[in-house]
């Protein structure tokens, strides 16, 4: 495919792309440069705060993309984005190495407790980082090409896409709540000390972190942007308006749609590989189906279909319930709540629909 | 209490010895009471009473034998009321005071004179606590006193409670019962137990004779019995009698005959218990199959409008304390018609903007969900609500000795069964549901021959929304009554809807029964969690092989997205 | 362009936000966080406890404050979700500056917030029944550990009620899982044959219990005396309980006794089939103590419902507050590192009347009580140990456990030391 003939980004790309640009370099160098007392100064927790925002609008993004460009309603990308979080959560725990509570080299504390006396063949490589990395993206694109291939072959969709997909990232939450699995079970694994050597805790890992999701992020958005944009990406524009005339203009629907699902379930799963150590902990919770729900409501919230407006929804969305669960704590899903249906009445386009509205 | 204890109560010899004593007290009890003693045994009586006021249980159990062994006429009328919590001390003297009737109709009894008290005089009352080892020996000191009962229910129960003892006193004691009765039922009873203490003796001749007597029987104790005696004669077959073989021989026998139709029965059993829960998923499902079968709409709100039908059942009992059982016929339709008229406003005020949006709703929907949610947090408190159970549908129907079927799940299968029917006929017969149909089939078509397309779908969400309504009635006898109470069962109910055939009420049906025998069938091998993502991953597949569930939507309408 | 505009705008409107969302800095003032599920799944429990927190803080200031100063409380709503907890208790401790936090009520919420704590040095007070194997630096365990909750209640079935056959059922997770091998390995040690345990675990929230009731009422059917010990968790108790009361299966039956049911619980059910069924706690509201008269009372004050009840999580907040209370009043000083040197050692009334202390290994010493269920909601105290017992951190009947130990004073000054190794492992700092 000629993706690189349409490569060259329109204004609000440019904008978008410089504006987190100054955001990667600029928000470390507030953070480590000023003192704490500057007024100026981003304190660690707000820098963990947005790397966590900016991970969520990498999720949103593979689901737009899924979504809102090829019209396969996904319930399930928390599923890869979980996955994801695994995969790095299991290099972590493997740097643990002796450190642990029992000083156990070779097992996690979890299972010296729960009487394990050999680690799964699962567990094997992850003590390498390459390793974890490859299976971030191995892993899940395994699974999204296995399960598309057969969804789509069958020309499974709408509802029924959707509510599979759910099934899905369900069954796999019952999975890993399992002890029996070896992943720690509902605990999940957390109490991570280092990452490639690099404490956890210090602020200059953290700054490091931050400064990978907003890179990954930016990679992300040019890279769908370039997909959208070049001619393969048309088609998918065009399967996701009318699936079967383009099916009898001859395209091949289903490698189309395998192509996107697959992309966007390695991005959703890197961007939870981003999301554990700035977490510090990664559970069965993630892969629970009203989680998955949520990240497509960012996406409307932001504006389906435009990618700049799944970041905006994604940040927003967390934003504010960050700010409420700490403003009103009992009365916050109120206000959640009422944004999520105002929303959906009252800006069809997303917010972003705002922001063109004066323009078109 | 007795030294005995130290070895523990449940050693088989302390048993025995304590039953021993029990069958005197029953023997004497029987025999003809000297009118002259009387005076003595209420003495008696009230020292033992006094044992009562104690704090420490084991004085409490040992005041509990010592009231029986007074052989007073009132002894179970005082054991009944302190087993129902009805005994109490008056803090003023320490005298026992009983309780007799309900609410405001209360009327006091002294304990050992058996005498009415004022209730002016029942002041400073303290309940009598009893605990689990006391309420056991109450029980079955009450069951011998009552082998001698008008009533042939409550010689059945006895009679049942005796079998557990295989002492030669009560061997006499059952002869003696067995002679004299009459009902059928009893006596069969009373043959096995019989049987059962038969089996302890050293005679094999009288042993090879019970062993035909309990070979039909599925009483748990008649196998634990035959096991026991199987244990007792293992041994070098060729030192042992002819006899004593022939009586292993057959108690084996009827062992392997009793495993056969029991575990043809736990077949029964577990398929019951998928239909129950099938019929669950069911209800839970089909108001999920009309909003979004019929409607395109995907109403994420659907588990909340369960749980609204849930508090309105409690909210219904807290209105009508005193009528609990009839309470749940007044709550069906309270809980239809609040869920309904929730449904509707929301169709009103959100769902009717977004038709040919249906992903849209969801998200819409979903917010309404945690709106809900938090309401009845807040109205309510975060706790769960205690909904009580009928009196009728408590217990359970015994079908015979291995196999029982509890009357909640009963109701529920004949209450879903209802729903259901009453769906079908209404879309199907009736002018209304020719409305919805044609509107659900093509809207503008519907409208052009002049039903009233936005009067029908708020009726039609309504419809949906109550029988959610219907369905929380229904959970609040099974399970949690509580803010999450929807989001338990809204996946769940999507699945079953999918796997049925969206728009198809028979699909819902077949997919509901489905599911819950599997998963009851999977769950024996495999466990609770892993047969619920065998399931799970049973309808991914089959989604793959029939795109559009179990019952595909023929046509036009076909299209929903 | 206009989109242009309309970013910067945008852009802008978020900076303020965010800088609102800074909360004004109270000057002094000691703050208390509140670290409670208001939402999602846990806020049935952990609300409660919040109301606790903020009942202990108003009577406090009532008393004339602390150290001259008044206690203000900051509440968060960390959702029920794990991550959250740890977001927000970041918040606490960075943003509001809170001298002590109280909160937590799952494993998985304390074991995300840990790093949080360890690292930014603060003071967790975790009030909770849990399932042991943890010891850190700065936080308490005013909950029961497996110790003074789960072997007591087996011996009591054992010796008392002359159990011979168990089922150890759980929801499976990490507290049923480790309770349960502890469990298993005691009775064992016990002469309790194999044959004669059945594990049993479930997801959370089960709820149609059909078939697990019936094969308990199987396993329970040979003749031997059987009961079961439940680690089910919240939501899933429900339905339990009403499946095992139309199975008939009475607490004369088999009895089952619960770590994880009490009043509040019980509040939610109809109670008249649970008659009998037992629970094991460190605290019943039914206690005759006049100090718990008195909590009872300010307590149904607070709340303005004279029907609520409390529990025994109330209690561990209630006796986590005042040793706090206490320790900083000895330091003089709310500095972590101070109270975490003086609250050792210190004494706190419990509300049956005893007095718990604070222990090196950071757990408190409580009695042990087996109540069994009354008509009414309440339970009756049928058992109780002879004085109280110590909080073990790290369990003796588990072999990779029984061999570390746990002392923040000077002499080991370590949460996990290897005695065997003589190392001290797995710590943040």
């Amino acid at each position: 495919m000629p993706l690189s003939k349409r490569m060259e980004l329109g204004r609000t790309d440019r904008l978008v792309v410089l504006g987190l640009l100054a955001l990667m370099l600029g928000v470390p160098v507030l953070n480590l440069a000023l003192p704490e007392t500057a007024l100026l100064h981003v304190d660690t927790f707000t820098v963990t705060l947005l790397g966590k925002y900016f991970c969520y609008a990498m999720l949103a993004i593979a689901v737009d993309l899924v979504w809102g460009y090829c019209g396969i309603l996904s319930l399930g990308h928390g599923a890869f984005f979980a996955l994801g979080g695994y995969a790095m959560g299991m290099y972590l725990m493997r740097q643990i190495g002796d450190r642990g509570v029992y000083g156990n080299p070779l097992l996690p504390d979890f299972m010296v407790f729960l009487n394990w006396d050999a680690l799964p063949w699962y567990w094997w490589g992850f003590s390498s980082f390459p390793f974890a990395m490859a299976m971030v993206v191995v892993v899940p694109a395994l699974l999204a090409l296995v399960f598309g291939f057969f969804a789509f072959r069958a020309r499974v969709n709408g509802v029924y896409l959707s509510i599979i997909t759910q099934a899905l990232t369900y069954a796999l939450l019952l999975a890993f709540f399992r002890n029996e699995m070896g992943f720690g079970g509902n605990n999940g694994l957390t109490d991570f000390k280092e990452l490639l050597g690099f404490d956890l805790q210090s602020d200059a890992t953290r700054m490091a972190l931050f400064v990978t999701t907003v890179a990954c992020l930016i990679g992300a958005y040019v890279g769908c942007r370039a997909i959208v944009r070049s001619r393969f990406g048309r088609v998918v524009v065009a399967i996701r308006d009318a699936e079967d005339r383009a099916r009898f203009l001859g395209y091949r629907v289903e490698h189309y749609k395998l192509f996107i699902f697959v992309v966007s379930a390695i991005i959703a799963s890197v961007s939870g590989a981003l999301y554990v150590p700035q977490v510090g902990i990664i559970n069965p919770g993630e892969f629970a189906p009203l989680g998955s729900i949520e990240v497509v409501i960012w996406v409307a919230i932001g504006g389906r279909g435009t990618l700049f407006g799944a970041i905006v929804g994604a940040v927003l969305v967390s934003f504010a319930k960050s700010w409420f669960t700490g403003l009103f704590p009992e009365a916050w899903l109120f206000v959640l709540g009422s944004l999520f249906v105002l929303g959906t009445l009252f800006l069809p386009r997303g917010v972003v629909g705002i922001l063109e509205r004066p323009s078109s | 209490m007795e030294s005995d204890d130290a070895m523990g109560v449940g050693s088989p010899i302390v048993r025995s010895r304590r039953r021993r004593v029990y069958a005197l007290v029953l023997a004497i009890f029987f025999a003809a009471i000297p009118s002259w003693s009387v005076r003595a045994e209420d003495a008696g009586l009230e020292a033992a009473l006094a044992g009562l006021a104690s704090r420490d249980f084991r004085e409490k159990g040992a005041a509990v034998a010592a009231i029986a062994e007074s052989e007073d006429p009132s002894v179970s009328r005082i054991l009944e009321a302190l087993l129902d919590a009805r005994l109490f001390v008056r803090a003023a003297d320490a005298r026992i005071v009983g309780a007799e009737g309900e609410g405001d109709d209360v009327a006091y009894f002294d304990a050992a004179t058996g005498l009415a008290i004022d209730a002016a005089d029942a002041a400073g009352l303290k309940k009598i606590i009893v605990n689990n080892r006391m309420r056991t020996d109450l029980r079955t000191t009450l069951a011998r006193l009552r082998l001698a009962s008008p009533d042939a229910e409550v010689r059945e129960i006895a009679a049942k409670s005796m079998m557990a003892d295989r002492s030669p006193r009560t061997l006499e004691l059952l002869r003696e019962a067995f002679s004299k009765e009459r009902d059928a039922g009893v006596r069969e009873t009373l043959r096995v137990a019989l049987a059962l203490s038969e089996l302890e003796s050293d005679d094999p001749e009288l042993q090879l004779g019970a062993v035909g007597e309990l070979a039909g029987s599925l009483h748990g104790e008649v196998r634990n019995a035959l096991a026991a005696l199987i244990e007792r004669s293992q041994g070098d077959p060729a030192e042992q009698g002819e006899a004593v073989r022939a009586v292993r021989a057959a108690a084996e026998a009827a062992i392997a005959s009793i495993d056969r139709k029991r575990s043809g029965l736990a077949l029964v059993e577990t398929l019951f218990f998928g239909l129950s829960l099938g019929f669950v998923l069911v209800l839970a499902a089909i108001g999920l199959a009309i909003t979004f079968g019929v409607m395109g709409v995907i109403n994420m709100a659907h588990g909340e409008l369960m749980m609204l039908g849930a508090y309105t059942t409690w909210g219904v009992q807290q209105l009508m304390p005193d009528a609990i059982d009839a309470s749940i016929f007044v709550a069906i339709p309270c809980a239809f018609l609040v869920s309904g008229a929730v449904g509707v406003v929301i169709e009103r005020g959100v769902v009717q903007f977004l038709y040919g949006r249906p992903l849209e709703t969801l998200l819409a929907t979903f917010g309404i969900s945690l709106i809900l949610q938090q309401a009845v947090r807040t109205l309510f408190s975060p706790l769960n609500r205690a909904v009580e159970t009928p009196g009728w549908m408590s217990g359970q129907w015994v079908v015979n000795d291995a196999l029982s079927l509890t009357y909640n799940r009963l109701f529920i299968v004949a209450f879903s069964i209802a729903v259901f029917a009453a769906l079908v006929g209404l879309l199907h017969a009736t002018g209304l549901g020719l409305q919805i149909r044609a509107v659900a089939q093509n809207r503008d078509m519907a409208r052009a021959m002049g039903v009233r397309g936005s009067r029908i779908d708020a009726v039609t969400f309504g419809l949906g929304s109550g029988v959610a309504g219907l369905a929380g009635v229904a959970l609040s006898q099974l399970t949690n009554v509580g803010p999450n109470l929807g989001q338990a069962h809204i996946v769940d109910s999507f699945m079953v809807v999918v796997f049925g055939g969206v728009g198809n009420l028979w699909g819902t049906l077949v997919a509901g029964l489905g599911l819950g025998i599997a998963n009851k069938f999977l769950e024996p091998f495999a466990g609770a969690v892993l047969a619920k993502i065998v399931v799970l991953v049973f309808i991914i597949l089959f989604i793959q092989r029939r795109p559009r569930g179990l019952f595909p939507q023929k046509g036009r309408s076909a299209g929903v997205t | 362009m206009k989109i242009h505009r309309m970013l910067k705008k945008s852009l802008a409107i978020t900076g303020i936000a965010f800088c609102a969302a800074l909360p004004a800095a109270a000057a002094d003032t000691i703050k208390v966080g509140v670290l409670h599920s208001l939402s999602g799944t846990m806020a049935i429990s952990e609300t409660t406890l919040k109301d606790t927190v903020l009942m202990m803080v108003e009577e406090q200031n009532k008393k004339g404050g602390l150290l001259g100063k008044k206690l203000e409380a900051v509440v968060v709503d960390p959702a029920s979700n794990w991550p959250l907890f740890a977001e927000k208790a970041r918040q606490l401790l960075a943003k509001d500056k809170v001298d002590v936090v109280f909160g937590c009520w799952t494993s998985v919420s304390r074991k995300s917030v840990l790093p949080v704590f360890e690292e930014l040095n603060g003071l967790l007070f975790y009030p909770v029944q849990y399932e042991g194997e943890e010891s850190s630096k700065n936080v308490f365990y005013t909950g029961a550990a497996p110790n003074q909750q789960a072997i007591p209640a087996v011996d009591y079935l054992m010796n008392e009620i002359g159990v011979k056959r168990w089922v150890l059922a759980g929801t499976d997770y990490v507290y049923p899982r480790t309770t349960n091998k502890i469990l298993e390995a005691y009775l064992k040690s016990k002469g309790v044959a194999q044959a004669d345990i059945l594990i049993n675990y479930t997801p959370f929230g089960h709820s149609d219990w059909q078939s697990i009731v019936s094969e308990i009422k199987k396993f329970g059917s040979t003749g031997k005396k059987t009961a079961v010990v439940s680690t089910i968790n919240g939501d899933a108790n429900v339905p339990f309980y009403k499946e095992l009361g139309n199975q008939g299966v009475s607490a004369e039956d088999i009895p089952v006794v619960a770590f994880s049911v009490g009043e509040e619980e019980l509040s939610g059910i109809d109670t008249k089939p649970l008659v009998g069924h037992l629970a094991a706690w460190n605290y019943f509201q039914s206690v005759s103590a006049p100090v718990n008269d008195a909590f009872i009372k300010s307590w149904k004050a607070y709340i303005k419902n004279p029907k609520r009840v409390t529990n025994d999580p109330m209690e561990a907040t209630y006796i986590g507050f005042n040793m706090w209370v206490k320790a900083v009043q000895a330091a003089k000083s709310t500095d972590p590192t101070a109270v975490q040197k003086a609250i050792i050692g210190v004494e706190a009334p419990n509300l049956s009347g005893g007095t718990s202390k604070m222990l090196p290994n950071h757990h408190i010493t409580k009695p042990v009580l087996i109540g069994e269920i009354q008509e009414d909601g309440q339970f009756a105290t049928v058992w109780e140990t002879e004085g109280l017992v110590p909080g073990d951190a790290w369990s003796d009947f588990l072999p990779e456990s029984k061999i570390i130990e746990a002392d923040w004073t000077a002499k080991l000054n370590c949460g996990n030391y290897n005695t065997v190794t003589k190392k001290c492992s797995g710590q943040n700092f």
